[in-house]
């Protein structure tokens, strides 16, 4: 019993870590004022981008740090098409997602022999160190260090955006960008700089798959968590608080098919692999009700117009 | 007036960027071509293959197809060629032009490619078609479908594991249950039924499914909860689930078992054994059968022992030498039909009754 249930803390944690990066990057970015549905694209340039980095230098903090750069790097096509240029937000999204795979496919057989995949990379450690608690119970708790990165960038984000000046100003060019203007804050270099990091927390959620979960990047490494982290943003209500349960969430329904699954019980896995679905349905209607995005969300500013 | 034209400008852009991108994909499949130096010494045949999704570089079986084309072009001197399909919506396509391009011989890789190929085949009844991972029910008289005896392999993998387990409990990760899995599973459940007959002891399988061939983070919770509950030795046949599997091995310091390739390269001390499909030879064998019209036409080929195409790796470090001299001579009594393992539900039951 006692197995069961950190093994179920130890999944919902694993398995939710990408999403909250994912999550968090549409938050600080939707928050600004700027729908970013190309979260799933930064992710796989940053997946591709952590795992060959720490192939190459064996360092896989660098290759994290990568991850995060590379991120942003395809997140300055967004923020100029989008912010700058004010084009259609959605189109530009989508853009990325389908230019994205294509990139990190590309460079990956330019730089390993015409192969889809990389080679195994090193990981980065388990939060207690590698096997510490190998053959106790508590083996489970011993998660990546992704996990707490990713419940720090979560805390930051709050403090940030809650509780400074800087994240008053994020929140008011999301809200109302033409009196954030009036206010004297630069409307655009604010949405400029939140899809950046928007694209760096992306980056980091890919890295947190091929440097974490698995050790190598393959071109199924990211399949669906930007989506996911995208309804992540919805139901926890554009906080990063809310994101981040929600994400929980998410892990814990995962979780709980793993666990429940398979067992002398002849639940049809078909059934369970229902649950997720299911169970965030179920809490959405009860516990989340309405959920208003910020009011000048996707919607480019130019100034002057009304 | 400015801002507007800007705005239109940019929304031609946009739409520019999207068509890159999928332009950019397209490219793949166009350009995406082997090696054709044209009838070299004067044979002029000519085979084409179709990946899945994977692509040729997938280090599986679309990888292992082209190595077998490869082959036949070194040894025969024939044309081949591959084609990438980036998407299902693909397939058609593909094998279109892959019959365009004027081949003798089209390979579709893959059970997803079937009824694209049986259509491709009806349409073109000029040009053979043959399809790996699948066979057809009444196939029209240019199509052949090509499958493997995967339990054959398992059957070792379960034998092998139920001597290595220390525990006595042993895993089985399948990716999405239907036909070819079943073969693994079952074959797999069988060679542990027969070590416990054999050795009188008392190995259970665990098994579970993760309802995907892709997300390895579920591959490495369901292998976790697998390794925390007792297992020491998990077998998958999952696709990218498979990644999950190892690694959570690699974490726990326990033992996995590989599938299609010999997997070992991922985790060295964690990667007993793997349970290879020869699709390379498949594809040089039932090519050069068919070239040279030894073949019927509208018929289903099953290759397993008997004809090399199905196998385990040599490499056992982490077995013992006995076992695996075990495990080879039931490969050789397979081979000579002394033991049938089971593909399925049904077949299993019986399997067991007999034992």
């Amino acid at each position: 019993m006692l197995n069961s249930l950190l093994l179920l803390i130890g999944i919902t944690l694993m398995y939710s870590t990408p999403l909250v990066f994912g999550s968090l990057s549409g938050v600080i970015s939707e928050r600004s004022g700027v729908v970013n549905i190309g979260i799933e694209g930064m992710m796989v340039v940053g997946a591709f981008t952590a795992s060959a980095v720490s192939y190459f230098t064996g360092n896989p903090w660098l290759g994290f740090l990568m991850a995060g750069i590379a991120g942003a790097a395809i997140a300055l096509l967004h923020a100029g098409a989008s912010v700058t240029f004010h084009a259609d937000q959605t189109v530009s999204g989508v853009a990325i997602n389908l230019l994205a795979p294509g990139i990190a496919l590309f460079f990956c057989r330019r730089l390993f022999d015409n192969a889809a995949m990389t080679p195994v990379c090193t990981t980065l450690p388990k939060l207690f160190g590698e096997g510490a608690l190998n053959g106790t119970p508590y083996a489970s708790l011993n998660v990546d260090v992704t996990v707490a990165l990713g419940f720090a960038a979560a805390l930051i984000m709050w403090f940030v955006l809650y509780k400074t000046k800087w994240g008053l100003r994020i929140r008011a060019v999301g809200e109302h960008p033409a009196a954030a203007d009036t206010l004297g804050i630069n409307v655009e270099r604010t949405r400029f700089i939140c899809v950046l990091i928007s694209g760096m927390l992306a980056g980091f959620g890919g890295a947190s798959v091929t440097l974490a979960i698995v050790s190598q990047f393959t071109q199924t490494a990211i399949s669906g968590q930007g989506f996911i982290a995208l309804a992540a943003v919805i139901f926890g209500k554009w906080k990063p608080h809310g994101a981040y349960g929600a994400c929980l969430l998410f892990g814990l329904a995962q979780a709980l098919t793993v666990v429940l699954g398979g067992g002398s019980i002849a639940i049809p896995s078909q059934l369970m692999a229902m649950l997720p679905y299911v169970l965030t349905i179920i809490v959405l209607v009860l516990f989340v009700g309405r959920s208003a995005a910020p009011k000048a969300d996707g919607v480019p500013y130019l100034k002057g117009s009304r | 007036m400015q801002d507007i034209s800007r705005r239109h400008f940019l929304g031609t852009a946009a739409a520019f960027a999207v068509t890159a991108g999928l332009t950019a994909c397209g490219g793949g499949n166009a350009g995406g071509t082997g090696s054709a130096d044209a009838g070299k010494s004067g044979k002029d045949y000519k085979i084409e293959m179709v990946t899945d999704t994977g692509g040729v570089s997938d280090q599986s079986f679309n990888q292992s197809s082209w190595e077998g084309l490869q082959q036949l072009e070194k040894d025969n001197g024939w044309t081949v060629q591959y084609i990438e399909s980036k998407q299902e919506s693909d397939y058609a396509t593909n094998l279109d032009k892959a019959v365009d391009d004027g081949s003798n011989l089209v390979w579709g890789i893959g059970f997803a490619m079937a009824d694209a190929v049986a259509h491709s085949a009806k349409t073109n009844p000029e040009v053979q078609f043959a399809v790996i991972d699948n066979a057809f029910e009444d196939a029209p008289k240019n199509l052949i479908g090509v499958t493997f005896r995967a339990q054959e392999p398992s059957f070792l993998m379960g034998y092998i594991a139920a001597r290595t387990t220390k525990t006595n409990k042993v895993g089985f990760v399948g990716g999405i249950s239907g036909v070819v899995i079943d073969q693994f599973d079952y074959g797999y459940q069988a060679g542990v039924a027969y070590a416990n007959k054999e050795q009188g002891t008392n190995v259970e399988v665990q098994g579970q499914y993760a309802d995907s061939f892709s997300d390895s983070a579920k591959g490495k919770a369901i292998a976790s909860k697998m390794y925390s509950s007792g297992c020491d030795v998990v077998f998958h046949a999952a696709g990218g689930v498979g990644a999950g599997v190892i690694e959570a091995a690699k974490e726990a310091n326990k033992f996995a078992i590989g599938v299609d390739r010999d997997q070992a390269y991922l985790a060295p001390d964690n990667v007993i054994s793997s349970a290879l499909k020869r699709v390379d030879k498949a594809i040089v064998e039932v090519s050069t059968k068919i070239q040279a019209g030894d073949i019927e036409g509208g018929t289903n080929i099953d290759l397993g022992f008997s004809e090399d195409c199905v196998g385990i790796p040599e490499e056992h470090k982490l077995i013992d030498d006995e076992v695996y001299k075990a495990a080879i001579e039931l490969g050789d009594k397979i081979k000579a039909g002394d033991i049938k393992p089971p593909f399925n539900k049904e077949t299993y039951d019986e399997y067991i009754k007999t034992l």
